[in-house]
């Protein structure tokens, strides 16, 4: 019998703005049997929590945080709830889980969320950062985004984002939001009908085996990006958040591009709202998986393959107020100095 | 230790990860992980030149990062490098900046 508690236990993050449906989807979620063992934390700002009552599951795996919002004031107790809860594992106090939901508020800035798993010592050894799932409503999302930059966050961070409400909003509101949604992360898949078991098994399976073996969703993002960024053409809209992406012909230095990004997170962290790429690195057979939000960089995925006959480098990036063709020039820059790097330790 | 928070062992690098199934990193041999550290090194002076910095390898566990005037700090991992070379040299690091780039020929 394998070992029932995976090494890295990933971690889905559902955000979405308030109303956006975040509860109904983790219902939904839940309902599928092969994701029962899941904990879940849910975080609801206001003195009198609802959300858990309405997920009609609380069993010892499901943790309100209620003090506040999880971006500014629950940071301490989302660290605290996720180590007890591993702890509580551990001693078998608690039924085994093989993945943990946290469910934001709906003003919630995800990044902070993020952060937290990575920087506390001991969540980092024991959970991974799986995917970041945004819900974003048919009927108001264009509302939505244009007046609140959080909700423009969740959109930009996203691994899946799914459309909500599409049922009661009429067709040209739906493709309104659509649009938006993805001109601001066109990388992202957009599901519009959560109600799939695939799509759902899919969702927070994020990592189905206990390695970090390929991502089996990893495929499909960038599939997609190939399809939508890979025009080359930048989306922009009015609070300059735009999407594009850099394809690379040659193989990266990978000591170049880790001091680049290093260098241009540092900077413009702030700006850079999601970076996902796909890279060719030198010396390297299979390609190399980069996921970053904002100033966080994930380990990198040494995939097991390339998804097509491709095998150029890929890089999307989702930013506010920068320039492409800027950071364009600094990668060609940057790695046209690794020659020298490399005959010298060779 | 991370800087934000103050909490000791926060500040593992990307580039740094813990070696471990699926992940990509060059820490796990102990001649690549040290030769990895070399280029690093060597690059890194390529860009902290233009700030009249030198990073220097100490003892295979961190960085030392001197000005020309003799001012030096320890950097743990490259999360660091940058805060602390902005703070030693009173620049801004911008790897988007045009002068910085125009130095290496684009």
């Amino acid at each position: 019998m394998s070992d029932p508690v995976p090494q890295f236990t990933p971690v889905t993050l559902i955000t979405g703005f308030l109303g956006s449906g975040k509860t109904t989807l983790l219902q939904r979620l839940l309902r599928d049997p092969a994701l029962a063992d899941t904990a879940v934390l849910i975080n609801e700002f206001g003195e009198v929590g609802l959300d858990h009552h309405l997920l009609e599951r609380i069993d010892e795996r499901t943790v309100l945080l209620q003090s506040g919002c999880l971006c500014c004031t629950v940071r301490g107790e989302l660290a605290d709830a996720m180590r007890d809860l591993h702890s509580r594992r551990a001693r078998g106090a608690v039924p085994v889980f093989r993945r943990v939901v946290i469910e934001s508020t709906g003003l919630a800035d995800p990044f902070p969320v993020l952060t937290t798993l990575h920087a506390d010592p001991v969540l980092k050894h024991h959970f991974r950062m799986a995917t970041v799932v945004t819900t974003v409503d048919a009927v108001n999302g264009a509302r939505t985004l244009a007046d609140h930059v959080e909700s423009v966050k969740q959109v930009a961070v996203a691994d899946h984002i799914v459309l909500t409400k599409a049922d009661l909003a009429d067709a040209a509101a739906t493709a309104s939001v659509e649009r938006r949604v993805r001109a601001i992360n066109p990388a992202a898949p957009l599901i519009r009908n959560p109600d799939l078991p695939t799509v759902s098994a899919a969702i927070l399976a994020g990592d189905a085996s206990a390695s970090l073996q390929r991502d089996p969703l990893t495929d499909a993002w960038f599939a997609h990006e190939l399809r939508t960024a890979g025009s080359d053409q930048d989306r922009r809209h009015a609070d300059d958040i735009h999407a594009f992406a850099i394809v690379l012909d040659r193989p990266l230095d990978w000591t170049a591009f880790g001091m680049w990004l290093t260098m241009l997170l540092h900077r413009y962290g702030n700006e850079v709202l999601r970076v996902k790429a796909i890279l060719n690195i030198a010396g390297t057979d299979t390609p190399v998986a980069v996921h970053g939000v904002q100033h966080l960089v994930h380990p990198p995925v040494h995939m097991q393959a390339w998804p097509d006959g491709d095998r150029r480098s890929r890089i999307v990036f989702i930013v506010k107020s920068l320039d492409r063709a800027s950071i364009e020039r600094s990668l060609a820059v940057f790695c046209g100095l690794d020659a020298e790097a490399a005959k010298a330790v060779a | 230790m991370c800087t934000l928070c103050g909490v000791l062992g926060g500040s593992e690098h990307w580039t740094d990860a813990v070696a471990r199934p699926g992940v990509f990193t060059r820490t796990a041999d102990p001649l690549e992980r040290r030769r990895e550290r070399a280029r690093r090194v060597i690059f890194a002076n390529r860009i902290l030149a233009s700030y009249g910095m030198q990073l220097s390898d100490w003892q295979g566990t961190a960085f030392i990062l001197s000005t020309a005037t003799g001012k030096s700090e320890m950097v743990e991992t490259l999360t660091h490098l940058w805060s602390v070379a902005e703070r030693l040299s009173g620049r801004v690091c911008d790897p988007l900046d045009p002068a910085l780039l125009a130095r290496f020929g684009a």
